[in-house]
């Protein structure tokens, strides 16, 4: 199926650390929090928890051995990976899922992305010395509103990095940033985490103790754990957390050989990314922005999640902790958020490189630049019509919808189409941990009930697909509207994002038409399938 | 900190310290299978 030389990983630490990095994001330090102090304090440990071994651990299973099975049969994308599994024509173009919602989800991403290397810059800068909170507050509305030419420029340095890195492959790129990203990650996170815990009321222009935030977050509310929101804000967090339903586990998995383990490193991988949330992503945030800001603030400002503490409010903080640690602290912070950032970004390259390269021959370093020029001209408009709503609307179809439908499609596949029976023994095949057998039922069970409950959430709730398809609030805000300005900026905005729907539509057809192409080539090169042989 | 909100955090974090932790420890600990002759003959794309 492909022409290209063998692609592999170099060290076991080094996929663990690449799929973890895959996984750990910019949500594990501005998400998990948010979610946390929302709903229930401490109590959503158990929710998220229980979400974790039901859904978030069978996915990784599940996931990680589908891949290596794409692998064993030369496939390195969900296309054709779900093909195998499956008879009938269907299951390819479900397969399209695992590419298009990484090229869709790397188009906003990298942009952000470029945000925290720009603060990174800044921070060394001493751009925001001396300035006021609504200064510093209001250097990000300009930063966003393109009011200078640099949020381009970072942008495109992020973009060539990530394309520069992808060339390189496996071992040689992306296997080498992730040892050098993780490590330096998890080192930032120790550090801020020690001064947002040691944070002492008083010191550093610190109104509040450190321990006020943590006791805010921590302190359990365990009616919460009564409430269905609740469970469904857990679930949502684990699956947006391990970055399943994509397709890049799929796509680095299926670099392994046959009969090496999925299942510890699976394990290993997930806890990771676990240990950076809860443990890492929970002592920064939160303590330090209530030790500020105070727990009224906090909760007023993170009420549409944790981006702008983290970029409109944090520089500022970190400014009463001296010229010298503001810089380190800042260089940590925006440092810890940029490896996150790249990681993740990396393995939404992978597939679409796979893909091509597989069905098409094309080399590491033309694909790389495929993608770099695929997601550069998918995210353009994120960038230029970021106020008007492009970004959100991006993350909730890429970011938000697309995932959950591939996960519960590929969810029943494994289990009940490709057959649990079978799909256990894949999991367990060269495992180095037993994996426990209730994990058998859980896929076949829980797991897909769970993924449902979350989707038909996600479908009719307020702001859910059937809302947002209808544009309910837009139309309820231009009907609220008193004057034609006003109108005509909302109804500018609807356009804007109809106009990023079709966008993404258009993306996805282009992406089913390629698959449709590589299985017509691949039956006239006398392809068979393999549940046919 | 009230005692409720330092055992969730204490028992949380020591539970997924330890976790993940050891499962690291037993990656670091086994290296990557050698590929074997059957192998060799499977279609390794790339």
């Amino acid at each position: 199926m492909s022409s290209s030389k063998a692609e592999g990983w170099g060290s076991r630490v080094g996929l663990v650390l690449a799929m973890a990095g895959n996984a750990v994001g910019l949500g594990n330090f501005l998400r998990f929090p948010v979610q946390a102090v929302q709903n229930g304090g401490g109590a959503f440990i158990i929710p998220y928890l229980v979400c974790f071994l039901l859904m978030g651990l069978p996915l990784l299973f599940i996931e990680w051995s589908t891949g290596r099975f794409g692998g064993k049969h030369g496939d390195h994308s969900t296309p054709f990976i779900l093909n195998n599994m499956a008879r009938g024509s269907l299951w390819k173009y479900i397969g399209v899922f695992g590419i298009f919602t990484n090229l869709a989800v790397a188009a906003y991403y990298c942009y952000i992305e470029s945000w925290t290397l720009s603060y990174v810059w800044h921070s060394i800068a001493g751009t925001f010395k001396g300035q006021t909170a609504e200064q510093v507050s209001q250097f990000f509305v300009d930063y966003v509103s393109l009011g200078t030419n640099q949020p381009i420029v970072f942008w495109v340095i992020c973009l060539l990095l990530n394309t520069w890195i992808l060339s390189r492959g496996l071992s040689g790129g992306v296997e080498i940033a992730s040892k050098v990203a993780m490590p330096l990650l998890i080192l930032f996170g120790v550090f801020l985490a020690v001064m947002g815990i040691t944070l002492s009321a008083g010191q550093f222009g610190a109104v509040y103790d450190g321990t006020v935030g943590l006791n805010f977050l921590w302190t359990p509310n365990f009616k919460s754990i009564l409430e269905p929101k609740v469970w469904l804000a857990a679930a949502g967090q684990v699956f947006f957390t391990l970055s399943v339903g994509m397709g890049s586990i799929q796509c680095y998995a299926s670099y392994l050989k046959e009969r090496d383990d999925v299942a510890l490193n699976a394990m290993s991988a997930g806890w990771m990314n676990e240990f950076v949330e809860v443990v890492l992503g929970a002592a920064i945030l939160i303590p330090i922005g209530v030790g500020y800001l105070g727990i009224d603030k906090i909760i007023e400002v993170t009420k549409s999640g944790g981006l702008g503490l983290g970029f409109r409010v944090f520089p500022y903080l970190f400014q009463q902790w001296g010229d010298v640690l503001a810089v380190i602290a800042g260089v940590a912070w925006f440092g810890l958020l940029f490896f996150a950032g790249i990681t993740s970004s990396l393995a939404m390259g992978t597939p679409l490189m796979g893909f091509l390269r597989d069905e098409f021959g094309w080399s590491r370093e033309t694909s790389a630049w495929t993608f770099g020029i695929a997601t550069a001209i998918l995210g353009l408009p994120t960038v230029l019509y970021f106020n008007q709503g492009v970004f959100d609307e991006y993350d909730f179809w890429a970011g938000t919808v697309s995932l959950v439908v591939f996960a519960l499609v590929e969810t029943i596949v494994f289990a009940w189409i490709f057959g649990i029976n079978k799909g256990w023994a894949e999991i367990n095949l060269g495992a180095d941990m037993k994996v426990p057998v209730i994990f058998k039922y859980i896929i076949l069970y829980v797991t897909p009930l769970i993924l449902l409950f979350v989707f038909a959430s996600n479908l009719v709730s307020d702001d859910g697909i059937i809302a947002t398809i209808s544009h309910k609030a837009l139309k309820a805000q231009i009907a609220a509207a008193t004057d034609s300005n006003t109108v005509k900026m909302l109804q500018d905005k609807m356009w804007y994002l109809n106009m990023s729907r079709l966008l993404l539509l258009g993306v996805f057809a282009a992406i089913t038409a390629l698959v449709y192409i590589a299985h017509r080539k691949r039956l006239r090169e006398g392809w068979k399938h393999p549940l046919h042989k | 900190m009230q005692s409720s909100a330092l055992i969730m955090m204490l028992l949380t974090n020591l539970i997924v310290i330890g976790v993940a932790g050891y499962f690291f420890f037993k990656v670091y600990k086994t290296p990557l299978k050698d590929i074997d002759e059957d192998d060799a003959n499977f279609p390794r794309g790339g």
